[in-house]
């Protein structure tokens, strides 16, 4: 069928399924917003900011597993996209951005609105394509879905001149793939695996150590029926948040820089570290070579360039995590395993003797309270994203996870103002459902995207934004604290605006709340309104997150509660 | 777990890689990319279409500790339009180099010198002559070292090709 590349876009992204774009129009993506204007096959959101439409469109992905779609306009509109981008490409989220770019005769003249858009998102994209033909482009956004949900998952950004989506041409899709440069490796190698099985009968203190590829990889479950039938005791990263459950009795917590001590000293004391999707982020190990030091490692990713890539992998699998944990499930009647429960027991001891906690107060709102009381009240109702700083560490410390893909964050590239978007994306996926998306942030992050209240309230999309106020950019304030001598550059926040009348202004629900009690009704209220909320709640100023680990330390080295020891 | 640095030998060594690309814009770019953006270095890097294929083939020379090595290859294994990466162990090198000189130099010295290193006199003007010689890459240093004393006014490299014996 003939038609404009315009035209292409649209029909192309109806094949892929795409149910939903998150997008911001300008003048080199007219002519696809045009027959955006005239088609039903998908719902467009109106972002208030390029940089939101992409963590959007993350947001829809991190929270259901598809593929997240954001189109935005050439120059400063694709710019403004990068950041959300490269926290996509970080994160390894699967997300295709598809931006306007000015005609193929301006390209190269510094022309208006003009930037090497390919160019810059190289560095943080699975994948990049500039569209030179109109018969190309099919082919190339079929070839951009492929590529962001296959493999380790990421961006892919499809750059589009104005004249190409002008142009007239036929239409045909490709029904499938034929990329001779790329073939992912899906299945493990049966030598690899049957080795690493057998160093797991042989350990005496094995640990299975989960990654965010679990959840891209879908296997949570799996996971859980793993550590189950061998008995082997379980910690999270951050991005992992979930996969394991966290009333599982072999889940033994958090890892990491404010992980917990149970999971701090497990990595510590393992002979065994068996790293499901993990990538040995210096945020989880903290000193390197002290890192899991007794240990040998099983090392399982399907990108061969995460395995070696800074400790040494005894037994290395590159596969598909789901693919490779089935078999390792299915290969253990053929394996005389040890018995772990002394190992098991243990870390139960050193969970009991240093359980995460904070003391509460009545008269103040410590910020972890309200995490722990909307963990009471939702459950695994609850879809939980954060902005970037100590309530996202306190979030992902002290909230009730249960199962994969409830727990949104920014891990890799630590976004400030990722929070509502994300969660307004994650919104839209499970509208009509029971599902009560709330978004943690600070008085700092939350303003960063704060516009995004206005897609909110446009499209009904009820997000709950707790803001815990401490009048503080709260982690850089810890760190200067702690190593920089209480010197408190530019970090201190006390002129704000009046947060309540904030949201009120973009037709949100608005709460300021400082006791307990307040936070109860306000929460209730906004719960049972199902509108988008923000209830700002004023919380003790100096808390820190804790336990830590300083930069440069092992993890048998923690900070742990101040005062109460 | 063992002590990284020294699981791997942190020696320096010099390794040449050949990749098979898609012949296809920007490629070399998302090549020269990922060397800068994760520190690697690149000695040298040669380019040319492959004969009746979509694919062009890079030499790069690279230097680096097995570690980084290993990472190389698998960097670029992973950018999407490359097809094979060779880490080649023996190989045949050759590194081609243009060499102008002043006309009133000994020419017969110039020649002399220059076929010993399997190159010839390629041009002469009224002012100056081109000299060129294709041979091992270090054997090519030599020889520009040696050309050093009739104070050549330009010297162009090419940059190493390899072959697998």
């Amino acid at each position: 069928m003939r038609m404009s590349g315009a035209k292409m876009v649209i029909e192309s992204l109806h094949k892929e399924g795409v149910e939903v774009v998150f997008g911001y129009p300008g003048g080199a993506i007219m002519n696809v917003y045009d027959e955006i204007y005239k088609q039903n096959y998908f719902e467009h959101i109106l972002n208030r900011h390029e940089q939101a439409c992409v963590i959007a469109a993350e947001g829809y992905a991190r929270s259901t597993g598809k593929t997240g779609v954001a189109i935005v306009t050439s120059g400063p509109g694709f710019t403004n996209a990068i950041t959300g981008i490269a926290d996509a490409y970080m994160d390894s989220i699967p997300i295709v951005i598809i931006s306007g770019q000015v005609p193929t005769t301006i390209i190269g003249t510094d022309g208006f609105q003009e930037i090497d858009a390919v160019g810059i998102s190289r560095p943080c994209t699975k994948h990049n394509y500039l569209v030179n033909k109109i018969e190309d482009l099919p082919r190339i956004i079929k070839e951009a879905f492929h590529l962001a949900s296959t493999g380790r998952p990421g961006p892919v950004h499809v750059d589009i001149p104005k004249d190409i989506t002008a142009q007239i041409g036929d239409f045909i899709y490709p029904s499938e793939v034929n990329m001779p440069t790329y073939k992912p490796t899906m299945n493990y190698n049966k030598k690899q695996l049957k080795r690493a099985m057998e160093a797991i009968s042989n350990a005496k203190k094995p640990l299975l150590y989960v990654g965010g590829g679990a959840i891209l990889s879908n296997c949570g479950y799996e996971i859980r029926d793993l550590a189950k039938k061998l008995n082997i005791p379980a910690v999270e990263t951050l991005m992992a948040r979930g996969v394991m459950g966290d009333e599982n009795p072999l889940f033994f917590g958090m890892l990491g820089m404010h992980g917990e001590y149970s999971a701090n000293m497990a990595a510590h004391e393992t002979d065994l570290l068996i790293s499901l999707g993990a990538r040995f982020d210096d945020r989880v190990t903290g000193r390197l070579d002290e890192f899991a030091s007794k240990a040998k490692v099983i090392h399982i990713d399907i990108d061969p360039t995460s395995i070696a890539k800074l400790v040494v992998a005894d037994y290395p699998i590159v596969g598909d995590l789901r693919l490779t944990v089935q078999a390792m499930i299915e290969d253990i009647e053929n394996h005389e395993i040890n018995d772990f429960s002394n190992w098991v027991e243990l870390l139960k001891e050193y969970r009991e003797k240093e359980p995460l906690r904070y003391i509460d107060t009545d008269d103040l709102i410590k910020p972890q309270w309200p995490i722990e009381r909307v963990g009471k009240i939702l459950g695994d109702n609850a879809i939980i994203s954060t902005d970037v700083g100590q309530h996202q560490m306190w979030t992902a410390q002290f909230f009730p996870f249960s199962h994969p893909r409830q727990w949104i964050t920014s891990g890799g590239l630590g976004t400030m103002g990722f929070g509502l978007p994300a969660a307004l994306g994650a919104a839209r996926a499970f509208k009509g459902t029971n599902k009560v998306v709330v978004n943690f942030t600070g008085d700092g992050s939350i303003l960063m995207n704060i516009q995004e209240l206005m897609t909110c309230s446009e499209y009904e999309l009820p997000v709950i934004n707790i803001v815990l106020n401490n009048n503080y950019l709260g982690m850089v304030r810890q760190w200067q604290t702690m190593f920089y001598e209480n010197r408190l550059a530019e970090t201190d926040l006390t002129a704000q605006p009046k947060f309540k009348m904030l949201a009120e202004a973009f037709n949100c629900l608005g709460y300021t709340v400082s006791t307990k009690k307040e936070f109860d009704e306000a929460f209730k209220d906004a719960v049972e309104k199902r509108k988008p909320a923000m209830i700002e709640v004023i919380v003790a100023r100096n808390e820190e997150v804790l336990p830590m680990v300083p930069n440069g330390h092992s993890l048998n080295e923690m900070t742990l509660l101040k005062g109460d020891k | 777990m063992s002590n990284f640095n020294s699981y791997y030998n942190s020696e320096t060594i010099r390794q040449v890689i050949s990749v098979v690309v898609l012949n296809e814009h920007n490629v070399l770019s998302r090549i020269v990319g990922l060397f800068s953006a994760r520190g690697y270095n690149i000695d040298s890097l040669t380019v040319a279409p492959m004969e009746d294929s979509p694919y062009s083939r890079m030499t790069i020379v690279t230097t680096g500790d097995k570690r980084v090595i290993d990472q190389i290859v698998k960097q670029l294994n992973k950018l999407i339009p490359v097809l094979k990466v060779n880490e080649h162990k023996n190989v045949i090198e050759k590194d081609t180099v243009l060499m102008k000189f002043s006309i009133d130099n000994n020419l017969a010295d110039i020649d002399v010198i220059a076929r010993a290193y399997h190159g010839a006199i390629q041009n002469v003007t009224h002012d100056s002559i081109i000299v060129s010689a294709t041979d091992s890459s270090d054997r090519i240093i030599n020889f520009i070292k040696v050309m050093e004393k009739f104070n050549p006014l330009e010297v162009v490299r090419s940059g190493i090709v390899a072959m697998e014996r």
